[in-house]
This record gives C-alpha cells, sequence and structure tokens, in this order.
C-alpha cells in the first residue's frame, strides 16, 4: 500500500468489517472467500487449526464499550464453543489498557476459560511502565514456555503440528515519527531462529502492530517490517497475524497472506475515516458486538497458506 | 535543564495554583497543551524560562509525553483520559518531544 491510492482502494474494498463470519482459503497466492457456514468452509478442516484474539483492552471504560471484560468473556465463550479441534489460541497484544496487574489478572482469569494453551505477544498497552516487566513476567516466562532470552522481551518461537509460530514485540523502543518497530537485535534473532529451517515448513507470525503499512498517518505500519518479511520470503507458506487496528484486514503479497484482527473490546475507524484512530464511540445500539469478534486459523494440508476465519461477538 | 516532574491529577491542579500565591511566593506562569485526536495542540509552543507546561490527555486513549532527545529531560507516566502531566522549563532550547505508545504524534517547546 504505502500510501499508494490504488493500493490503499484495494485494501479498503477487502476489508471484511462486520456482518458474517468468512473464510479465507487462499491457493497459488489468490485469496478465496466462503461465507462462514457453508459446506465449502466446513470442507477446508485438516491439519492443524488454532485461534487467534486480540485487543481485549481489560481497563478500558469508555464508549462504545463500559465492558470490555465483558465482551472478553463473550469471546472466549466463543472460542470454547467453536473451538472443534483447535489446539492454541494466540493473542496479539493490547491484553490490558493501562498495563496495570489488576487488568492482568482479570485477563489471564478469562483467557482461562477458553479452555486453550495461550501464547502472547505484547501491543503498547501493555509496556506502559516498568518496560513491560509485569506484562512479560505473566505472559511470557522463560520459565514456562522455554530458555530463549528473547522471552522476556516479548519475542520468541515454537513449533507445534508442523507449523512453525514466530511471536514478535513490534511496540517498544518506538522512534519519534515512527510507526513500529522490531529492532535489530530482534530482527538477528528472527535471521538465527529461521537459518536451517525447510522452506516447506508452514510459518505463523504473531505481532501487535501490522507488519505492513495499512495506514502511515495512523501509524498503522512497522518501520522495518520489510527486513524480517525477507528473511521469510523463502517460505512456501507464511501466515502473518496482527491486531491493534481493531477491524479484519487482509493483503497477499506473493506466498505471505497478512491479516488483522478484530478486537474484543472497542472498534477503531477505517483508515483515514475520522480524524485519528481513537475508538468509534457512535457505534449503533445493538450493533456493538457486530464489530467485536476472534479468528480461526486452519492450516489445511497442501495447500498454502493457511485459511482464515473471522466471526463476530454478534449480528 | 531541570525541572520538576510532577503528575498531578485534575483536582489537586486547579486547587495548586490559587493557593500557592501567596504574597511571598511568585507563581510560575503555566502554560496547557491538550492532547486531543492523537496529536498535541499546540503542537509547537514558544515560553518564557521558568514556565510550567501543563499536558492533559482529552483523548480516550492513554498517551504520554516523552523528551526525544538523549538524555531524557522528562517522561510522564501514561496518562488516562483527563490526566495531566506538568514541566517547568527553566533552561533555553529547543526540546522536542512525543507519544511513546503513538510515536507519529509529535511536539516541540521552544524556550527563549
Amino acid at each position: 500500500m504505502d500510501g499508494n491510492a490504488t493500493g490503499r482502494r484495494a485494501a479498503l474494498g477487502c476489508m471484511a468489517w462486520a456482518g458474517a463470519g468468512l473464510l479465507w482459503r487462499v491457493q497459488g497466492g489468490v485469496p478465496r472467500a466462503t461465507l462462514l457456514g457453508s459446506a465449502e468452509a466446513a470442507g477446508a478442516g485438516g491439519g492443524l487449526a488454532f485461534v487467534q484474539v486480540s485487543d481485549s483492552h481489560l481497563g478500558f471504560a469508555n464508549p462504545p464499550n463500559p465492558d470490555p471484560a465483558g465482551t472478553y468473556r463473550e469471546a472466549m465463550a466463543l472460542v470454547r464453543a467453536g473451538r472443534g479441534d483447535a489446539a492454541l489460541m494466540l493473542h496479539t497484544g493490547d491484553v490490558s489498557h493501562l498495563s496495570r496487574e489488576p487488568e492482568f489478572d482479570v485477563a489471564w482469569q478469562i483467557a482461562g476459560e477458553a479452555g486453550l494453551e495461550t501464547h502472547y505477544v505484547p501491543g503498547e498497552h501493555d509496556v506502559l511502565v516498568e518496560e513491560g516487566r509485569g506484562f512479560f513476567a505473566r505472559f511470557t516466562p522463560r520459565s514456562a514456555l522455554g530458555a530463549e532470552p528473547g522471552r522476556a522481551r516479548g519475542w520468541y518461537a515454537f513449533d507445534q503440528g508442523g507449523v512453525h509460530f514466530v511471536g514478535l514485540n513490534n511496540v517498544q523502543d518506538l522512534r519519534p515519527g515512527g510507526m513500529g518497530r522490531l529492532g535489530a537485535e530482534q530482527l538477528a534473532w528472527l535471521r538465527d531462529d529461521l537459518a536451517g529451517r525447510a522452506a516447506s515448513q508452514p510459518v505463523v507470525v504473531f505481532a501487535h502492530v501490522p507488519l505492513w503499512t495499512v495506514h502511515a498517518p495512523w501509524g498503522w505500519g512497522t518501520d522495518d517490517a520489510a527486513e524480517a518479511l525477507a528473511l521469510l520470503r523463502r517460505f512456501g507458506s507464511v501466515t502473518v497475524l496482527n491486531g491493534h487496528i481493531h477491524q479484519v484486514m487482509q493483503k497477499v503479497e506473493g506466498q505471505c497472506a497478512f491479516h488483522t484482527a478484530r478486537s474484543t473490546a472497542f472498534p477503531q475507524p477505517a483508515p483515514g475515516a475520522a480524524a485519528s484512530p481513537g475508538p468509534v464511540r457512535d457505534v449503533p445500539p445493538g450493533r456493538l458486538r457486530a464489530l467485536l469478534g476472534i479468528t480461526r486459523v486452519a492450516e489445511v494440508r497442501g495447500e498454502s497458506p493457511l485459511a482464515v476465519i473471522d466471526t463476530p461477538l454478534g449480528a | 535543564m531541570r525541572g520538576p516532574i510532577v503528575r498531578l491529577s485534575p483536582g489537586l491542579f486547579l486547587a495548586l495554583l490559587p493557593a500557592a500565591a501567596t504574597p511571598s511566593v511568585v507563581v510560575p506562569p503555566a502554560v496547557a497543551v491538550d492532547i486531543a485526536d492523537f496529536a498535541f495542540g499546540p503542537a509547537e509552543i514558544a515560553v518564557a524560562p521558568g514556565t510550567t507546561i501543563v499536558w492533559t490527555n482529552r483523548d480516550d486513549i492513554p498517551h504520554d509525553v516523552v523528551a526525544a532527545d538523549a538524555p531524557r529531560a522528562f517522561r510522564s507516566a501514561p496518562l488516562d483520559t483527563d490526566e495531566r502531566f506538568a514541566f517547568r522549563f527553566d533552561r533555553e532550547g529547543r526540546f522536542p518531544y512525543y507519544c511513546s505508545l503513538h510515536s507519529r504524534m509529535q511536539g516541540v517547546v521552544v524556550v527563549r
């Protein structure tokens, strides 16, 4: 996109703002959407499936949602009811609104209601104080998840069901005037992590701020994402999952599919559609839950990248 | 530049200024900068040495106020809706700052 008018129109055109869930199935780099619940969607199973949730913002208390704990709990009930054979859950950051321990506590307890092992990366709201130590100690502890030093700073990798998962932190040490940022140390770690891996192994990258430039004036992108994507280019199936922008957006570039998830707390405006990216306050009565939701991802064996289904909390 | 970093609740701030104005105390001037729609307003402000600037977050989303140059002369705590941060600028100079959460948000204080 990068500010290109045609790219921006295309991105807006492929937004699924609300309504029924969609199954995204990408074959040969061409994404195809089918309605969630259709026979075609039902037949897309197989392989590893997992769930993505994002931007739960525990502690937020403004319009349009004075009770983000309630909607997060609804999201976990939806995950529990529809998880099927899902093996794990990813939370792509902004677990909390103000990095406060009680917010982390409640979020941790509610996430447990999904009944799935959950892996987290930080959003900028999670690392507001003490360089994020409270978040990292609870949500990416080295002792529970593995020994890599990066875990204490929110970046790590693991393998499950034949898929290589890479969690990245692009919300700290931001530069004035810039967007999200990974930094040289994390990029060096990523280079080492991917070195020697078979290009045939599916890779899922998850991070808070989009790793593609959705809207630069609002900082909806990552300054040094191109360096990370260059390291991923040789892989046959790469799926990049992000949050931060509180709406569903998709883009496919070569073998790489980008997808952003809805928030479980509040919607944000379409890029450039408001004076600022702040919460959409004037949601019509009864419409909030259509703008919140969860994402389910299935690895379709022999096809690439992965099939992604977004489901709103309500109609 | 070294000034006291004070984080004030809205009520405390309002109470402080008139209360401090006793005959023996000279109250330094205070200037307001609003944080609204993910922007500092005014984004550039010129003040005399000794002026205290008070930032108030009018957004539904937290922001902070962080000096851009190292070593950082000031850094606020995260400011939730309607929370304030005050800093007194004693030295002349140009002091760019930004929001470390939303790094596109930038401002500058010119002290002369």
